[in-house]
């Protein structure tokens, strides 16, 4: 065996050696340090029993970054989400309450994991909305399987689906809790507490509706 | 022994192991609570127990009783190959030295049972008594001790020295090979210790010139604070005695990051609950042996048998009667309070150094402890035969710095007391930071809802 070590590198110019640091009787005893680390632990210590025992804490959320106790005592006490964090979706809801889903399966499409699934139904015989719009028979959302992307929302041409409910899923027991049904989806509001939208559905038959049905776009 | 001796024997004693269960109690919810408030966190609060629908959570009290049950409830996991005897007696080995070691500690002066109170035509009268004199006739007096052997302190030792037996059997039974290697931290480590907690008082035995721990007492009582005349055996002594409760920085026989959880990683259950438990209530009796030998025991400043009289050498300042009654309540109350503080005290150094290193352990130890306390004895020797040769002129001096001594006592707690009471009524203002919506949010609601928990 003739194994050849590679050879240690010559310093380089810019080297920099940095010296040993100062072992003096101040460092080795260890004692300063001592004292100081255990007065910052009863400086913590008095500073929070008072907080505790006057019931002062600092607010979490607004005053998080301030000296003190601010743990957010998490299912009693919340931070509120921010504007556009994406929670749990929602069906919105037309005047009359039913959903303003035209089941067009824009969002079911646009979906990257497939978790929306529509069964998409006409209206019957006589309905002022037959031949202009169906409407969801079944809309089951897997909140599991979803990645809250937002592109449901982003599909939907009508404002029917939205993700602002404020709302996370909360750990159910089972899976089959999980899907989401469409009245379940319909019963969930807004930040704002409403079903509802600013902007109202044109309803076939009334004058600001196009009035172009299914048969005239197929020809 | 006549009832009555017996019968006084047996408060004693419930005294005394009562104080020790529960303080060993509230010290594990202490540790946690203390921890959590020096590290800016809430600690435990979510145990609760219900009284006629109002919810009751003492500060988290409550996890200890929940601890303790949950011990007797978990399965008792015996190695299957482990020395089940060795295996069953260890945690009884860890535990009964720690419970029998607080005989020999007085809790209280001693007291004369007649001069409690007076049945008088006219009402009760609660009587003084002298401060110096033979014992009264009659019923007592009694000594606050459990046991007043004449070994007094040699006992203690020989107790303290049990406590590697159960760590080491319980490393050696359990058929493992991270307790194996914590038995053997452990009993190093404690005999290396052991040697330095034996060495550092003898410098006090010889200034007190008695190993009985009451006289030691009633010494100080009549001169001046053990810290004050042995301070660097104090500092030993306390580094030891943490050293030999096993607690961080001394930890290394149950180090998590190193050895699961050391010599106790097999046991479960309440065998592991009495482990543990001894650990807290050795961190009591250490603490009061600090306190009887060092602190003072019983003794306040000024404070004598007969009541309160300040004096500075052969001048007397002020005195007033007190009656005997209260000035017992006043020394038992002052003693398990010391002993209550120091404890706490510990939590604090435990949670706010590192743990050594195995080698820096053994070093410590052997090259600077144990010369230390040699030097120490040295030094104190000197000094006891350059004393005992002074004038009257001297000793007189010497008397004179001893009251300043208490004097100084009583200061700093008046000065610690009025601290605490001025931080405590200080306001605190705090700084609003609002970055986000989720802040902008809060803001608009008015604050964050406070929480049920707040205890």
């Amino acid at each position: 065996m003739n194994a050849t070590f590679p050879k240690k590198p010559s310093r380089s110019a810019d080297t920099v050696v940095v010296a040993h640091p100062d072992r003096d009787a101040h460092v080795q005893s260890f004692l300063p340090e001592v004292v100081h680390g255990i007065s910052v632990s009863m400086k913590h210590f008095f500073h929070n029993t008072k907080e505790m025992l006057k019931d002062t804490r600092p607010d979490p959320v607004l005053e998080r970054l301030d000296v003190g106790i601010t743990t957010i005592s998490y299912p009693e006490q919340k931070r509120p989400y921010p504007d556009r964090f994406r929670g749990l979706h929602r069906l919105m809801q037309r005047e009359d309450a039913s959903p303003r889903c035209v089941a067009c399966l824009c969002c079911s499409t646009a979906c990257p994991a497939q978790c929306i699934f529509i069964e998409a139904g006409e209206y019957p015989e006589g309905d002022k909305r037959r031949g202009y719009e169906r409407f969801p028979v079944k809309f089951v959302i897997d909140e599991l399987r979803c990645i809250f992307c937002g592109y449901c929302v982003e599909a939907c041409p009508c404002d029917a689906i939205r993700m602002d409910t404020g709302a996370h899923a909360v750990p159910y027991d089972s899976r089959d809790q999980f899907i989401f049904k469409k009245d379940l989806l319909m019963s969930f509001v807004g930040r704002d507490g409403t079903h509802l939208t600013a902007n109202p559905r044109h309803e076939p038959g009334e004058p600001t509706h196009p009035g172009i049905d299914r048969s005239h776009a197929h020809g | 022994m006549t009832g009555e001796q017996v019968l006084f024997a047996l408060i004693k004693i419930l005294i005394m192991v009562g104080f020790l269960f529960n303080t060993g109690a509230v010290l594990t919810w202490l540790d946690r609570r203390q921890s959590a408030m020096i590290q800016d966190r809430i600690g435990p609060n979510r145990a609760v127990i219900k009284v006629f629908g109002i919810e009751f959570r003492l500060f988290g009290l409550l996890h200890t009783a929940a601890d303790g049950l949950k011990f007797f409830f978990k399965e008792d996991f015996i190695p299957p190959k482990a020395d089940k005897v060795l295996f069953a007696l260890a945690p009884m080995l860890a535990m009964m030295p720690v419970l029998a070691l607080v005989a020999v500690i007085p809790f209280g002066d001693t007291v004369a049972i007649q001069y409690l109170w007076h049945r008088t035509p006219s009402g009760i009268i609660f009587p003084a008594v002298p401060r110096f004199g033979a014992p009264v006739p009659g019923v007592g007096p009694v000594d606050l001790l459990i046991a007043p052997l004449n070994v007094g302190i040699l006992y203690a030792f020989a107790l303290a020295g049990q406590g590697i037996v159960g760590a080491a059997i319980a490393g050696w039974s359990s058929d493992n090979k991270f307790s194996l290697m914590g038995a053997l931290r452990a009993a190093s480590q404690m005999v290396s210790y052991e040697v330095t907690i034996g060495l550092s008082l003898v410098g006090a035995m010889m200034v007190y010139g008695t190993v009985r721990l009451d006289d030691m007492v009633r010494w100080q009582g009549e001169n001046t604070w053990g810290i004050f005349v042995q301070p660097a055996a104090f500092f030993l002594f306390f580094i030891a005695a943490v050293a030999e409760s096993k607690r961080i920085p001394f930890d290394l026989p149950e180090a998590e990051s190193e050895l699961v959880s050391g010599y106790f990683t097999e046991y479960s259950g309440m065998k592991f609950g009495m482990f543990y438990f001894a650990e807290y209530m050795e961190i009591v009796t250490s603490s009061m042996l600090l306190v009887t030998i060092f602190l003072g025991g019983w003794q306040l400043p000024f404070l004598h048998r007969d009541g309160i009289s300040i004096d500075f050498g052969y001048a007397h300042v002020w005195s007033t009667l007190l009656p005997h009654i209260w000035v017992t309540i006043f020394q038992v109350v002052a003693f398990f309070g010391k002993v209550l503080l120091l404890c706490s005290f510990q939590a604090f150094v435990r949670w706010s150094l590192p743990r050594f290193r195995y080698d820096q352990l053994m070093k410590l130890g052997w090259r600077v402890l144990l010369p230390c306390s040699l030097a120490n004895i040295m030094l104190t020797g000197i000094l006891v035969l350059a004393t005992g040769h002074l004038g009257a002129e001297a000793s007189g001096g010497l008397k004179v710095a001893a009251d300043v001594t208490q004097a100084a006592v009583f200061l700093t707690i008046v000065g610690c007391v009025l601290t605490v009471a001025v931080g405590f009524f200080r306001p605190q203002p705090h700084v609003r930071w609002l970055a986000g919506t989720a802040a902008r949010f809060a803001q608009a609601r008015g604050g964050t809802k406070p929480s049920p928990m707040q205890a």
